[in-house]
């Protein structure tokens, strides 16, 4: 009876899956009763009373305390239903602090992936199993979705700005990567394969692609060939671009120290507050004049076009590292 | 004597048609134009459903079929579903039901008409010109700069077609507010009239805002206007809120009207006034009204909030309460009446049965925690149909049975509708209920390429859609045979309650000799109900 | 009734009872559809409040190049229209029919004034390349914000002429048939309901010019 009925349900291979799918069974559950009741009433009522003589029937004007408990019941098994989707909901999406990062950008029609260590993969992604996994996504034309059935996970990469999602998987094995957002025409070509592989093994298939990474990407600069973690490969664009003229750390640079800058507020010189995260470094290496930071003037040109967005997560990351080095 | 003539009858030539103030030839010039889109939007249903009976797309490109399913919803959304009952059985019987010679604005009645004509024009233009492959949505930025597709003439007639809903909407209400029959008090209103309100208030509020939208739309692709491109500074999301702020009370503009057919047809054929008037009228307002507060949850992996998130998915279950609490009053209204079978009534069964299906599978896409899931994925699919098509086009369908006598003033074939509504059912089921499982399953939507072990949901499904477009094509064939074959009507063949039954079938062009004045309240059916409170 | 000097025209429709049950229907249509139209424009409203908080300094800027003197002089030929249109509707009811076709024609010079002065405007931002399009180009700010004000810009200025000019038809229709004497006293509901169209489009001007001149003017 179970085998019959997991064939219905994409593989629990994920450590919310199982919970996910609890309520699923709970809402089948709740819908068959008010199906088969209404439909059966239906059909009852439908006998009992079909007409039977030219009598016309008698008014039933209402019945206020029906009324209120066809109301009522509803309300309150809609508020449960509620209650526990949004709690699972919250585990969805609160990441834990130890995930693993790996960095995900969307292209039509394809998944480009980097893990923090440093290797690319292209449409696959190697995770190992019983340790949560952080996605930091975007995308560099139109908006995708990533989406893995088996995790019970999915999540819109949007260009502009940064999404997050995690999961982690419970299974060894092979799952789908959907891209779930229609994208243009190769959309259902967009997929992949997650790799979810024991501990060890994901070591070894590491180790392994440090050693031999794959061929450089197309119009990718050289510097991306080479296997860096995206903060070794920041520091180095940090440098290419000059960018350390102006943020050097000493007093009296041009550019605001950015070290322990991650996670911090920011006063702007417009009187407005900001929280120094993902999307704010971003939007500030792309769009400086637009936030320039209190006690500053607008000197830094934009970057907009110079660097991709692969590029622009390894500066992320580089930027986001500075605050472990100062402490 | 030119009061002898029904509306049919005054006037022959195609002036008299295209020029006429009529509201009930507007209603029949609409009912024809909606029927048109309706057989386009089903076609490309049928390539759809043909090319998915296999997973490998070997029948079109992947280009070629995003255009279909992208035409299959705009014909479908925009020029069928959300005219249909308002604009083609509202037009034709509202004005009637509350006591009205016409409509309060008969030329902005026939501009509205004529604005959705134009609309359809540009959507065909679009077709001619190799189509749209945005999807109905038209995300952006991919519409906006990405797609090379003919977006700006499909965008133009949504733009322009929204005006025309717009121009219904307000000429609804003024119509309720102002044209009412002495006697004709609110609580005297057939729920029908309610729901219609209801749904006007809707067209009203939320059609401006999917206008401007596309119009912004508009300008970034045609002008490079920066609006929801990040490219140009935008933001894609805020289109997201702007589509779904109408789009999803739209989904109201489509099942409210329906209800109301319902709540009819359920007076009528058990020949009792509906359980909980009140509480039935009061329902469609509220679902109006709670409508605009829960466009967010087409949006929970939109990288939205969240707490935004959160507040939706609350609202979003409020939502469900008054749908529900019209069910039960509907079912409470069998108790205890004298029911009859003909067709209008077999498709009140099966919106039933749809309907429930369809809310109760909404309630599932209220759960974030699943929608995370099956956002996106078929059973979103197969929930949206089984609302629009289980709900709105069995009302439709019903309505249409039970007004078409009024309308012709002939009678369609009985055994013949009810063996179409069966099929109609059946085939609906077999083609949309497949599809929970498949998208539960992770298939994503819009998929022109799919994975193997989706294919067997997916032949079911095409088997379905093949007894359901065959299921679709009996009315037609049943009204037009009834235009020669039918018996003549009598102006009541239901024997049934409302304004719209004492006048002759088909009525005369004012509708009513003498304004009638009302005396008893709707659906005075029992013979001690004639006091009302 | 006193409708028998207006030759063959029947103020009364068919489907009406009595001429207050068509005013009551026109007017009460008419505020539903300025209801649509503050939904209409409020879209762009929306982006604006959006984008604005994105882009506080690209608004700032975008806001110092417009001409605040002409935007003073446009909100005040537009007052002026609406003073002259609430007269025009005031005589018409007085059944003043010179009076009202006087009225109607400053109204329609003010319009015209109006949308001449911003044709001069367009005209300048053509010429110095800030309309947001492939040619777009603002010296003194950079990003991508600068261009999104313009959009918003002109996508609410140019709604609004729109309207403008879709007024100025509407008033020319109106004041030929006042002047073939189809109003009177008793009927002049057009020229009632095209005022309220008038002084809507009148007051979303009076949102505009402080959102688009003046905000962030000096911050």
């Amino acid at each position: 009876m179970m085998d019959f009925l997991l064939q219905y349900f994409p593989e629990q291979a994920g450590l919310l899956s199982a919970e996910v799918d609890a309520i699923y069974i709970f809402m089948l559950a709740v819908s068959l009763f008010f199906t088969v009741l209404v439909v059966a009433l239906s059909v009852i009522f439908s006998i009992q009373y079909r007409k039977r003589n030219e009598k016309m029937p008698e008014a039933i004007h209402g019945n206020l305390v029906l009324e209120l408990t066809w109301t009522g019941i509803p309300l309150l098994l809609t508020l449960f239903m509620f209650a526990w989707g949004t709690a699972v909901y919250i585990k969805q999406v609160r990441i834990p602090e130890n995930a693993k990062e790996i960095f995900v950008v969307g292209k039509q029609w394809m998944w480009k992936i980097q893990h923090g260590e440093g290797p690319r993969e292209m449409n696959e992604l190697h995770v190992p199993i019983n340790q949560p996994i952080k996605l930091t996504m975007t995308s560099e034309d139109v908006i995708h979705s990533f989406y893995i059935p088996a995790m019970r996970m999915k999540q819109d990469t949007v260009p502009g700005r940064y999404s997050f999602m995690w999961f982690q998987a419970t299974k060894p094995g092979k799952y789908h990567i959907f891209c779930a957002e229609y994208c243009g025409t190769k959309h259902s070509g967009m997929i992949g394969s997650l790799y979810a592989m024991e501990p060890a093994d994901y070591q070894k298939w590491l180790d392994e692609r440090i050693k031999n990474p794959l061929e450089p990407v197309a119009n990718q600069p050289a510097s991306s060939s080479s296997v860096e973690s995206p903060v070794v490969h920041g520091e180095k664009l940090f440098t290419e671009l000059k960018c350390i003229t102006c943020h050097s750390q000493t007093s009296g640079a041009m550019g605001p120290d950015l070290a322990g800058l991650f996670g911090r507020d920011v006063k702007l010189e417009d009187g407005r507050t900001v929280p120094a995260d993902e999307t704010y470094l971003r939007h500030s290496i792309i769009n400086p004049a637009d936030g320039i930071v209190q006690g500053y003037s607008a000197l830094m040109p934009t970057y907009k076009g110079q660097v991709s967005e692969e590029q622009l997560l390894s500066l992320v990351a580089y930027i986001k590292s500075l605050q472990s080095k100062k402490n | 004597m030119e009061s002898k003539k029904n509306y049919l009858t005054n006037g022959h030539t195609v002036g008299s048609w295209l020029l006429t103030i009529d509201h009930k030839r507007i209603g029949i010039l609409y009912l024809l134009s909606v029927t048109a889109f309706f057989m386009l939007g089903g076609f490309f249903a049928l390539l759809l459903r043909l090319e998915l009976l296999t997973p490998r797309g070997d029948l079109f490109t992947s280009d070629i079929y995003n255009r279909i399913f992208t035409m299959h919803g705009v014909a479908m959304v925009f020029f069928f579903m959300i005219p249909a009952i308002p604009a083609a059985i509202g037009n034709f019987v509202l004005p009637i039901m509350v006591g009205a010679k016409d409509l309060a604005f008969p030329r902005i009645n026939l501009l509205s008409w004529y604005l959705y004509i134009i609309g359809a024009a540009l959507a065909f233009v679009s077709i001619v010109m190799g189509g749209v492959d945005t999807g109905w949505t038209f995300y952006t930025p991919y519409s906006s700069t990405y797609s090379t597709s003919a977006v700006t003439s499909a965008a133009l007639g949504v733009f322009i077609a929204g005006f025309s809903s717009i121009l219904t909407g307000l000429n609804f209400i003024v119509t309720v507010h102002k044209m009412r029959a002495p006697g004709m008090t609110w609580f005297r209103l057939p729920l029908f009239v309610w729901a219609h309100y209801a749904t006007s208030l809707i067209m009203i509020l939320g059609t401006p805002v999917i206008a401007v939208t596309v119009l912004l739309v508009f300008l970034e692709r045609a002008f490079g206007f920066g609006f929801f491109d990040p490219r140009l500074g935008g933001d894609p999301v805020l289109f997201q809120h702007l589509f779904w702020f109408y789009s999803h009370p739209a989904v109201y503009i489509m099942i409210l009207p329906s209800m109301g057919v319902i709540s009819e047809l359920v007076a009528a054929f058990t020949k009792k006034r509906p359980f909980g008037y009140e509480f039935i009228a009061g329902s469609s307002l509220a679902i109006a009204l709670l409508g605009f507060f829960v466009w967010g949850h087409h949006m929970f992996v939109s990288s939205q909030s969240m707490y935004a998130g959160i507040v939706f998915s609350i609202i979003t279950f409020l939502v469900g309460v008054p749908s529900a609490v019209k069910i039960f009053n509907w079912l409470a209204t069998f108790y205890k009446g004298s029911i009859t079978f003909e067709t209008p009534m077999i498709y009140v069964l099966g919106f039933f049965g749809l309907f429930m299906v369809g809310g109760l599978t909404g309630l599932f896409l209220a759960i974030m925690a699943i929608d995370v899931h099956v956002h996106d994925t078929y059973f979103v699919v197969a929930h949206f149909h089984y609302i629009m098509v289980g709900g709105t086009v069995m009302g439709y369908l019903g309505g249409l049975h039970y007004w078409w006598p009024k309308m012709s003033g002939k009678m369609y074939n009985e055994a013949l509708g009810r063996i179409a509504a069966i099929g109609i059912f059946l085939g609906f089921n077999l083609t949309f209920f497949p599809q929970f499982i498949a998208g539960y399953l992770g298939m994503p939507r819009r998929y022109h390429i799919y994975a193997e072990e989706f294919q067997i949901f997916n032949i079911l499904s095409t088997g379905g859609a093949m007894v359901l477009g065959l299921s679709f094509i009996i009315p037609i064939f049943n009204m037009l045979w009834s235009l020669k074959f039918g018996k003549d009507a009598p102006a009541n063949p239901w024997n049934a309650k409302g304004l719209e039954w004492t006048i002759p079938s088909p009525p005369t062009t004012h509708n009513f000799e003498t304004t009638p004045i009302v005396t008893e309240e709707a659906y005075a059916y029992a013979p001690h109900d004639k006091g009302g409170h | 009734m006193s409708t028998a000097n207006t030759k063959k025209f029947e103020p009364l429709q068919h489907h009406f009872a009595n001429l207050n049950q068509q005013y009551e229907c026109a007017s009460l249509g008419m505020w539903l559809f300025l209801v649509t139209e503050i939904l209409f424009f409020g879209g762009i409203f929306l982006a604006y409040t959006i984008y604005r908080e994105m882009y506080p300094d690209a608004f700032a800027a975008g806001s110092h190049h417009l001409s605040i003197l002409l935007g003073c002089i446009n909100t005040a030929v537009l007052i002026s229209s609406s003073f002259t249109m609430v007269m025009a509707v005031h005589t018409a009811r007085l059944g003043k029919k010179h009076a009202t076709t006087w009225f109607l024609l400053l109204t329609l010079i003010l319009g015209c004034v109006f949308l001449g002065i911003k044709a001069v405007e367009y005209t300048e931002k053509f010429t110095h390349h800030l309309v947001p399009n492939n040619t777009f180009h603002f010296e003194g700010f950079d990003g991508p914000g600068i261009r999104i004000f313009y959009s918003i810009y002109f996508a609410l200025t140019g709604l609004h002429a729109l309207h403008m000019v879709i007024g100025a038809v509407i008033l020319v229709i109106i004041m030929i048939q006042n002047m073939q004497g189809r109003f009177s006293a008793e009927y002049n509901s057009p020229i009632d309901m095209f005022g309220l169209y008038w002084h809507f489009v009148d007051i979303v001007w009076i949102f505009l010019f402080p959102l688009l001149y003046l905000l962030g003017r000096h911050a």
